[in-house]
C-alpha cells in the first residue's frame, strides 16, 4: 500500500517537473540537472541552458531527427543490454562552478581520485609543460596555461566556451569529418553532447606542450557525450593527450563521445588516449558502454596519430580513422586494447586512402583475460585515385589462460593496383606452461606477466609521451592483476 | 643434496609417480631412463613444483629442506634448475631481458643487490662462447620462432649462466644435431663441480657416452624398478627394457 502510494507521488513528482522544463525551458537554466529521457524540448533545454546560437541548436535538432530514425548498430561482436535511452540524463552540471585561479584549488576528493591514478596534481604542475582542462561531469570545470597557448594563438579550451568565443571556428569545422548521421552514438552525440574540447592551433604554430584532457564520470546515470574537436592548421603541430577514470557503479553507463581531427596541410596531429572506465566488477556487473566515434583528415603532407591504451569499460565500441584525403598524407594506429573478467571489446581502426601516395600504419595489440572477448575489426580502403599508397597492418593478440577469446577483423578494399598492402597477424598465449616456465627460472607470475605484457605492448607504449606511458604501463598491470592462474 | 622419499603424484585421480625413492649427492650425476610415458618428466616437473600435479605423498628433500612446501620460484632461487623437454615460447620477452631478470631474482631472494651490467655481459658472452651461441640470438624472444634444437641450446644456455646446484636435464639430446649434441655436452660437463649435480633423462647412450653418468635407473610405471652403474645404461640399449619391465609388472601387479 505503501510502495504505492510513493510509486504514484513519484509519478506526479516527475510529471510535475516534466512539465515545468517543457514550458519553461527559456528561463529555467538554473537547476543542476533535467529530467531523465531525451525528446526535442530536452535537446532544446540543453542548448539553451549553455546560451548556445541558433545554429548549434539547428543542429543539435538535424541530429535528433537523425538520430529517432536510426537502429542502434548491431555488427560489432559485443553483446550486452541495450540502454534504455529514455532513462539517462542528458544534462547535469556540477553543483556549484568553482572557478579556479590554479590547479591547487581543486576539490580535495578530486586530487585523492588523481593520485589513485598516479597522475597526481602535484606532478602535473611540475610538468609545466603539460596545460590541464579537466572535464568533470559534462563541464568544464577548471582549465589552466591558457593565457601562455594564447599568447602563441593557440585556442584550448572547453567546446561550451568555443562556441560562444570562437563560433565561426566551430560552425565552420564542427561534424564535417563525423557528421550527425554518420553512425547512431554519432547522432545522438551531437543531439545533446554537453561538453568537451576544443582546440586550434594557428599556421605554422608547434604547440609547445602537450595539451590534455581527464574526463570523469561524477554523476550516477549521467549519460556522458563529450564532444572534441581539434584543428591544426597548416603547417602546425600539436599532441594531444586524453585520459578518463570513472569511480565504482552498479548501473552501466553510457559514454558516446565523438572526436574530430582536422589536418591541414602539412600538419601533425598526435592524439593519444589512455582510457580507463569503470569495466565492472568481477562478475560482469556494472561498467561504462563506451561507444566512440573518433576520426580524423589529413590534407597534403598531413599527419594524424592515433594511439590508445584501453584498459576499461565493460563494452568498447570504438575505430579511430583517418581519411587521407591530400596527396602525401599519413595515417597511423597505436593500439593495445586489454579485455579482462566479463569486458568486451570491439575496436580498430578505419584508414581510407584517398589521396596519392598515402601511408598508413596499423599496430593494434589486443590482450585477452578472464572470459573477456576482444575483437579487432580494421579496414583499410584505397581508392582509385590514391595511386602508390601503402599500408602495413600488424594485428596481435595474447590470450591470457584460456578462457577468453579474441578474433580479427581486417577487411581490405583495393581499388588501384600500385598500391600496396602488408598485413601481419599473431596470436600467442599465456598459459600455466608459460608461467611455470618463468616460475622454474625464479620469476613470480606476476612479474612474468608484467614482464610479457610490457614486451608485448612495447611498439604502442613507445609513442606515448613519457609520463603517460609510464602510467599505461601502471594500468596494464592493475587491470591484468590476477588474470592467470 | 636431494632425497626423495616415496613421493607419490598425480593427474586428478590417475597417479603417476607411485612411491619415488631416490638419493642423489653432491657431484654425482644421475641418469633416468625409461619407456616412453613412465613418468620421467612428471618426476621432473614435481621436482621442480609444477601445480598441475597432486602430491599425493613423500618428501623431496634438498638441503634440509622439504621442496614441497615452496613455491616454484623459491625452489629455482634455491638452486634447481629444470631444462624443459618442451620448452615453452614466451612471446614479448628477449632472452637478454628474460635471462636479467631471472638472475637478479634470484639474486634478491638470496639479498644480492642486481647484477652489475658490465658483469652481467661478460658472463652472457663467455657462456655464449662455450656454447657457440650465434650473435643476435640475446635479442631475439624467448624461444620464439626458435628451432627445436635452439630451444634446447637456449636451456642448457639458462643453466650455464645460472649456475644451479641441481640440473635436471630432460631429454635435452632430443632435436639435438651431432655436433650440438657434442657441444652441448661438453658444456654440461663443464660445468659440472663437486657442489653440483645433475639429472640427465634420457632415451639414448649417445648421450651418456659424453655425460657420463655415476647411477642409472629405469623409471617404469612411476617406479624406479631397476638401478645400476653406467653399465646398465649399454645393456638398455641392446636388449630395451622388456626384460626388466615384464618382472616388474609380475611384482606390482
Ligand atoms: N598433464 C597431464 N595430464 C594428463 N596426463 C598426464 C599429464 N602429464 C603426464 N600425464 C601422463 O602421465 C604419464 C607419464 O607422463 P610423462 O610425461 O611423465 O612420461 P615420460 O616418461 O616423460 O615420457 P616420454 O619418454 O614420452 O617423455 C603418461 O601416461 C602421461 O600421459
Ligand atoms: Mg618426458
Amino acid at each position: 500500500m505503501i510502495e504505492k502510494k510513493q510509486l504514484s507521488e513519484d509519478k506526479l513528482l516527475e510529471k510535475v517537473t516534466t512539465t515545468e522544463y517543457k514550458y519553461g525551458f527559456t528561463t529555467d537554466i538554473e537547476s543542476d540537472t533535467i529530467p531523465k529521457g531525451l525528446s526535442e524540448d530536452v535537446v532544446r533545454i540543453i542548448s539553451a541552458k549553455k546560451n548556445e546560437p541558433q545554429w548549434m541548436l539547428d543542429y543539435r535538432l538535424k541530429a535528433y531527427k537523425a538520430w529517432i530514425e536510426m537502429e542502434e548498430p548491431e555488427w560489432a561482436n559485443v553483446s550486452y543490454a541495450k540502454p534504455n535511452y529514455q532513462d539517462i540524463i542528458y544534462y547535469s552540471a556540477p553543483k556549484q562552478k568553482p572557478v579556479l585561479d590554479s590547479l591547487d584549488d581543486l576539490d580535495p576528493e578530486m586530487k585523492k581520485m588523481f593520485d589513485k591514478l598516479g597522475i597526481s596534481i602535484n606532478e602535473q604542475n611540475k610538468l609545466a609543460n603539460v596545460a590541464v582542462d579537466i572535464v568533470m561531469d559534462s563541464v568544464s570545470v577548471a582549465t589552466s596555461f591558457k593565457e601562455k597557448l594564447g599568447d602563441l594563438g593557440i585556442i584550448f579550451c572547453s567546446i561550451s566556451d568555443a562556441i560562444q568565443d570562437h563560433p565561426k571556428l566551430v560552425k565552420k569545422y564542427l561534424g564535417t569529418v563525423v557528421p550527425a548521421r554518420d553512425n547512431f552514438f554519432s547522432a545522438l552525440n551531437s543531439a545533446v553532447f554537453s561538453d568537451g574540447s576544443f582546440c586550434y592551433i594557428p599556421k605554422g604554430i608547434k604547440c609547445p606542450m602537450e595539451l590534455s584532457t581527464y574526463f570523469r564520470i561524477n554523476e550516477a546515470g549521467t549519460g556522458q557525450f563529450e564532444r572534441t574537436l581539434l584543428i591544426a592548421d597548416e603547417g602546425s603541430q600539436v599532441s594531444y593527450l586524453e585520459g578518463c577514470t570513472a569511480p565504482m557503479r552498479d548501473e552501466n553507463q553510457l559514454h558516446a563521445a565523438v572526436v574530430e581531427l582536422i589536418a591541414m596541410d602539412d600538419a601533425d596531429i598526435k592524439y593519444s588516449t589512455v582510457q580507463n572506465w569503470y569495466p565492472g566488477n568481477a562478475e560482469g556487473v556494472g561498467g561504462v558502454f563506451n561507444f566512440v566515434t573518433k576520426r580524423g583528415i589529413c590534407y597534403k603532407n598531413a599527419k594524424i596519430s592515433w594511439t590508445q591504451v584501453e584498459t576499461g569499460s565493460a563494452v568498447t565500441w570504438k575505430y579511430p580513422s583517418c581519411i587521407l584525403k591530400g596527396d602525401n598524407s599519413i595515417g597511423e594506429f597505436f593500439s593495445v586494447a586489454v579485455t579482462n573478467n566479463f569486458q568486451q571489446a570491439d575496436t580498430g581502426t578505419k584508414m581510407i586512402h584517398l589521396g596519392k601516395n598515402t601511408k598508413s600504419t596499423i599496430i593494434a595489440k589486443g590482450i585477452s583475460a578472464g572470459k573477456s572477448n576482444g575483437n579487432y575489426r580494421g579496414l583499410v580502403r584505397i581508392a582509385k585515385g590514391a595511386t602508390n599508397s601503402r599500408n602495413f597492418s600488424q594485428c596481435d593478440s595474447l590470450l591470457m589462460g584460456d578462457k577468453c577469446g579474441s578474433h580479427t577483423f581486417p577487411y581490405i578494399e583495393v581499388k588501384n593496383n600500385s598500391s600496396k598492402i602488408e598485413h601481419e597477424a599473431t596470436t600467442s598465449k599465456i598459459g600455466e606452461d608459460q608461467l611455470f616456465y618463468c616460475n622454474q627460472r625464479g620469476i613470480g607470475t606476476e612479474q612474468a606477466i608484467t614482464l610479457i605484457v610490457n614486451g608485448y605492448c612495447k611498439d604502442v607504449l613507445n609513442q606515448l609521451p613519457m609520463e603517460f606511458a609510464v602510467e599505461a604501463q601502471k594500468l596494464l598491470e592493475i587491470s591484468l592483476e590476477g588474470s592467470v592462474g | 643434496m636431494l632425497k626423495i622419499n616415496n613421493l607419490k603424484a598425480g593427474i586428478e585421480d590417475n597417479q603417476i609417480l607411485k612411491g619415488i625413492n631416490l638419493e642423489i649427492k653432491t657431484g654425482q650425476v644421475h641418469a633416468i631412463m625409461g619407456p616412453n610415458g613412465s613418468g620421467k618428466s612428471t618426476l621432473a616437473s614435481v621436482i621442480a613444483g609444477k601445480e598441475e600435479y597432486e602430491v599425493e605423498g613423500g618428501e623431496i628433500d634438498f638441503e634440509g629442506t622439504d621442496l614441497l612446501d615452496l613455491s616454484p620460484e623459491e625452489r629455482a632461487h634455491k638452486g634447481v634448475f629444470l631444462s624443459f623437454q618442451y620448452p615453452v615460447e614466451i612471446p614479448g620477452i628477449s632472452v637478454s631481458n628474460f635471462i636479467k631478470t631471472s638472475i637478479n631474482e634470484r639474486r634478491k631472494a638470496a639479498g644480492l643487490d642486481p647484477m652489475p651490467a658490465k658483469e652481467l655481459l661478460r658472463k652472457l658472452r663467455e657462456k655464449m662462447e662455450l656454447l657457440s651461441i650465434k650473435k643476435g640470438y640475446l635479442s631475439r624472444n624467448m624461444n620464439d620462432g626458435f628451432s627445436g634444437g635452439e630451444k634446447k641450446r637456449n636451456e642448457i644456455f639458462q643453466m650455464a649462466i645460472l649456475e644451479p646446484k641441481l640440473s635436471i636435464l630432460d631429454e635435452t639430446d632430443s632435436g639435438l644435431d651431432i655436433d650440438a649434441l657434442r657441444i652441448v655436452a661438453n658444456g654440461v660437463n663443464k660445468l659440472r663441480s663437486e657442489d653440483n649435480a645433475t639429472i640427465v633423462i634420457t632415451h639414448y647412450q649417445r648421450l651418456l657416452d659424453y655425460i657420463v653418468p655415476d647411477f642409472v635407473h629405469v623409471l617404469h610405471n612411476g617406479r624406479i624398478i631397476k638401478s645400476g652403474g653406467k653399465e646398465l645404461a649399454h645393456e638398455l640399449e641392446e636388449k630395451g627394457y622388456d626384460w626388466i619391465t615384464k618382472e616388474a609388472d609380475k611384482k606390482w601387479d
